[in-house]
């Protein structure tokens, strides 16, 4: 989950790492309190959770109390690369003279934590990677052991960073690992961290992204997983349904049970010339009643046409499928064409359920993917 | 590297008690596995199917000389598990469970990594089966394996079975299945998978299933280009259609900017000669083909 820059910066803050001064507002004419409050120059950034928004106009800088109102009023209701700005996170301008990068994530490829340091912030450290990589230092934690302030000084040595500034920028590392550790965040970045002209480290940006899979360690996160920015309003009502859902924009609605089954699913139907119109994964060992949901949730979705249920049964026992099917069939306002593929534990029982209700089931995916794009 | 399950393993099952573990238990006993106990704390002395229920997994390792573990208790409580049966001298660790933290799975894999000759399976995974052994630590149905040649490794469940399936159909069968797990961060990889898949003689073919995120399957076919690997290689890989950004049920299947597409990774395995199925039924033709020349 990813969280907004304001927040990150709320976590950043009480950790002790400077952040601009700044407040949050939603509706543009608070501005002027702000200009009295926090002084020209003012940046006007946009809460979206899209990458690149300054390239798209996402972020304005205001010189005069007639500028802050312009902008104001402009970005909050706008669009920013889709994504809808109901904030500003207005903030002091700061008075730069060196762009710096800083981040924890978890490296896929090592299995660890890793920190990365860059004396050329400010860009998308993809393409610092690519044009000098020898101006980014990278440390890989030892999970068993852990990380220090000492091992973040080490790493800066190698990028000519020591002194003052290695312990101040040591520090700030440190303290972005120890925020990850305890927020289980998957990325913890601030880029650009700036040095100001009075030699202050500040976070200019903060992105944090808090494991999804550690939510329920992270009550104070609970609200916001479950209103979502980054959801269309159908995924968003999905997941208060608790239900795996993303929306495509076709009319096959796609229910299975398993990521890699929903997936190679929706790739069929493609490949077969039809459109799927959402992945729906029920996870594995499914219950009637989610079943019963999903079912209910699909045939809801306007542009569904035709739904198509894939069943390889595992740990989702397909005599459960079955009834679920069913009880959403029956519950289902607006009743569309079903297409059932079960296979795996328990179907013989699965599918004489299914077949007792009328609904013809394939035991082969292809022949019911085929089916489905007749209906 | 060892086989990671064989006739001889002596399982044990942690969470027999729960739902899952229970109904699980009694089908790897019918498949033939030897379980020697599970693991429930504060239930111990009890029985399920026959099967010791111990509070600890020590107990288990003490009395039964266990080696192999599978894991079916919650995420918040599969981190104990883990460093319990590693701390317990357990070889092989198979964590079934779906949504364990990605700071808790780090941490027990680097500490399994610090002992010889530890691994872990998964998390998130359905387990592995070795059908010429009879031997099944995990939740994959059992009608739909039988012995014979073909390796799979897998990133998914129910496409392993779509898969297996479909082999067993054409009258092949498979020698062993590994599912590696469908979260960002697992135990083995499919480089391991493919040494161990080398090494064995009753592998005669493979099937890797991947699916997007991540580059596990840009780093296996970087490994089978440097080994100058001999073995037919048939890649299936899921996601082709997924929108970037958005996690397709999976916590590692994701699409994060240029990394972890499916075209990159269909790119990087067909530039060393490993064939790629466009749906999951291709793979047996194009087995049949492969292992039908000897070699890759």
């Amino acid at each position: 989950m990813k969280l907004f820059e304001y927040q990150a910066k709320n976590i950043l803050k009480k950790y002790g790492i400077n952040v601009p001064r700044g407040h949050v507002i939603t509706n543009p004419d608070d501005i002027e309190d702000l200009v009295q409050e926090i002084g020209l120059p003012l940046v006007l950034k946009s809460q979206v959770l899209v990458a690149g928004r300054g390239k798209s106009g996402g972020i304005l800088f205001a010189e005069n109390a007639g500028e802050a109102g312009e902008h104001s009023q402009k970005l909050i209701g706008s669009k920013i690369k889709g994504s809808l700005v109901s904030s500003l996170l207005v903030e002091e301008k700061l008075d730069v003279t060196e762009q710096l990068y800083a981040s924890v994530s978890v490296d896929r490829q090592t299995k660890k934590y890793v920190i990365l340091a860059s004396k050329s912030g400010g860009v998308d450290i993809e393409e610092i990677a690519k044009s000098s990589p020898e101006n980014i230092s990278r440390y890989w934690v030892n999970p068993v052991t852990g990380f220090s302030a000492a091992e973040a000084t080490k790493m800066l040595a190698s990028l000519g960073i020591d002194g003052d500034d290695g312990s101040a920028l040591a520090a700030v590392i440190y303290t972005l690992y120890r925020v990850a550790i305890d927020y289980d965040a998957e990325l913890v970045e601030t880029n650009p961290l700036v040095k100001t002209s009075f030699g202050v480290l500040v976070a200019a940006d903060a992105r944090i992204i808090v494991d999804d899979n550690a939510l329920f360690r992270h009550p104070e996160f609970h609200e916001n997983s479950l209103h979502r920015v980054d959801d269309t309003t159908r995924e968003a009502e999905a997941r208060l349904l608790k239900l795996t859902y993303v929306d495509l924009d076709g009319d096959i609605g796609i229910i299975g049970n398993g990521a890699g089954l929903v997936m190679a699913t929706i790739d069929m139907v493609q490949l077969f010339g039809g459109r799927p119109g959402n992945f729906l994964d029920m996870g594995g060992g499914a219950q009637t009643d989610i079943i019963k949901r999903g079912v209910i949730f699909v045939m809801a979705k306007p542009e569904v046409k035709a739904v198509l249920i894939n069943i390889m049964g595992g740990i989702t026992r397909c005599d459960v499928v079955a009834s679920g099917i069913i009880a959403g069939l029956n519950e289902a306002k607006e009743k569309k064409p079903v297409v059932v593929r079960m296979m795996g534990t328990n179907d013989v029982e699965g599918t004489r359920i299914l077949n007792q209700s009328g609904i013809t089931t394939y035991p082969n995916m292809e022949e019911a993917v085929a089916e489905v794009l007749k209906k | 590297m060892r086989s990671i399950i064989d006739k001889d393993s002596k399982v044990i099952v942690q969470g027999i008690t729960g739902r899952e573990g229970t109904v699980h238990t009694a089908l790897m006993l019918a498949y033939g596995t030897k379980i020697v106990g599970g693991i429930t704390p504060g239930k111990g002395g009890q029985e399920v199917y026959g099967v010791p229920v111990y509070d600890h997994v020590a107990e288990a390792v003490n009395r039964h000389g266990a080696n192999t573990s599978i894991i079916f208790v919650p995420a918040a409580y599969a981190r104990d598990a883990v460093i319990e049966s590693i701390e317990a001298g357990i070889k092989t660790i198979v964590p079934i469970t779906e949504g364990i933290p990605l700071k808790d799975t780090v941490e027990f894999i680097a500490m399994a990594n610090e002992k010889d000759d530890v691994v872990i399976v998964g998390p998130n995974n359905p387990g592995v089966i070795n059908p010429p052994h009879g031997v099944k630590v995990g939740i994959m149905p059992n009608h739909i394996f039988k012995p014979g040649n073909v390796g799979i490794v897998s990133r998914s469940g129910t496409l392993t079975y779509e898969i297996a399936w479909h082999i067993t159909c054409a009258g092949m069968g498979q020698s062993t299945c590994v599912g590696i797990g469908g979260d960002p961060i697992t135990g083995l990889n499919f480089i391991q998978l493919l040494e161990m898949f080398r090494d064995d003689d009753s592998t005669e073919g493979i099937v890797i299933i991947g699916e997007i995120g991540g580059n596990a399957e840009e780093l296996a076919a970087e490994y089978i280009k440097e080994t100058n690997y001999k073995k037919p290689v048939v890649a299936y890989i899921a996601g082709r259609s997924a929108p970037p950004e958005k996690r397709m049920g999976h916590a590692g299947a994701i699409v994060m900017g240029s990394m972890g597409s499916a075209q990159s990774k269909i790119e990087a395995f067909a530039a060393v000669g490993v064939a790629i199925a466009e749906k999951p039924g291709d793979t047996v033709s194009l087995l049949k083909q492969k292992m039908g020349q000897g070699n890759g």
